[in-house]
């Protein structure tokens, strides 16, 4: 087992371990914290994958923007207590046998596609900021333009929902 | 004999991803089916398009081809947009309904 062996298995359990603390945790900050961890493990992969730009750019958007969107959310809410009601018994059964379900189907599609995929030596190129940063603006740039504009419009959205409806006051 | 040969593979193989990455699918839709507070099943989906991240990453790396990441980069971005917009509809149902639990968001029901 070398180094990357080791890497590769612990960032996969504490991936594994904080995902379903995510899922069972009964309060919601707890879940949040552990989503957190669980995205900064994923960060490691790509770390590992040698995907330079990607790992900085998901720290930015997960841990940065998206994670503090949600423990704001739920600090607004005031949820930080633990008032979650449970599904019904029968619910959960049928949700632990619908996903060990998908898991062994999943499975054993891809066993049945037998991908044989060696990884060769990593070369410096690919995954870089320069090559991505290349490949962006040249051969993705409309796609690049869209999507400036989407997040242009999903902020204008934003905040016309938050608005305070005025027409509802008057009445 | 092991589900995929995970284990026999002496190498970190592109089947090593592949599992990981429908383990935490998996769990994501366990997440899904098993919560009623919205919030945490925002999270639940999060964590799906994190799987689908790393499964492309993981080929495109494997394959030496950038393409892969710049879809990554646009998922990220999709992502982003659909939590904001996301909670701020959950905010709203919030200030309306004093509830997130999505079993009892039911006025469409009747």
């Amino acid at each position: 087992m070398d180094i990357k062996e080791i890497i590769f298995w612990s960032l996969s359990t504490i991936a594994f371990i904080t995902a379903i603390y995510t899922v069972i945790a009964k309060n919601p900050i707890f879940s949040a914290i552990s989503l957190l961890v669980c995205f900064a493990s994923i960060a490691g992969h790509y770390l590992l994958l040698n995907a330079q730009f990607l790992f900085i750019v998901h720290i930015i958007v997960y841990a940065g923007a998206i994670m503090v969107l949600f423990l704001t959310t739920l600090m607004l809410m005031n949820l930080n207590e633990e008032t979650e009601k449970h599904k019904p018994a029968i619910a959960q059964i049928a949700a632990l046998v619908i996903a060990v379900a998908l898991g062994i189907v999943l499975m054993l599609a891809v066993r049945k596609a037998n991908v044989i995929l060696t990884m060769g030596p990593i070369t410096g190129s690919v995954g870089d900021v320069k090559s991505l940063g290349t490949v962006l603006l040249s051969e993705y740039f409309y796609p690049f333009e869209f999507i400036s504009v989407l997040l242009l419009s999903a902020m204008v959205g934003v905040v016309l929902l938050m608005k305070k409806d005025k027409t509802a006051a008057l009445k | 004999m092991t589900l995929l040969n995970i284990f026999a593979d002496p190498h970190i193989s592109i089947n090593h991803y592949i599992a990981v990455s429908a383990m935490l699918f998996t769990i994501g839709v366990f997440g899904v089916l098993f919560r009623r507070n919205a919030i945490t099943i925002f999270m639940c989906i999060e964590l799906m398009l994190n799987s689908v991240n790393l499964l492309l990453v993981a080929f495109s790396t494997y394959h030496h081809d950038n393409s892969g990441q710049v879809f990554v980069f646009f998922i990220m971005a999709v992502a982003a947009a659909e939590v904001a917009v996301g909670l701020a509809i959950l905010v709203t149902i919030f200030r309306n309904l004093h509830t997130i639990d999505i079993d009892e968001l039911k006025n469409l029901k009747n």
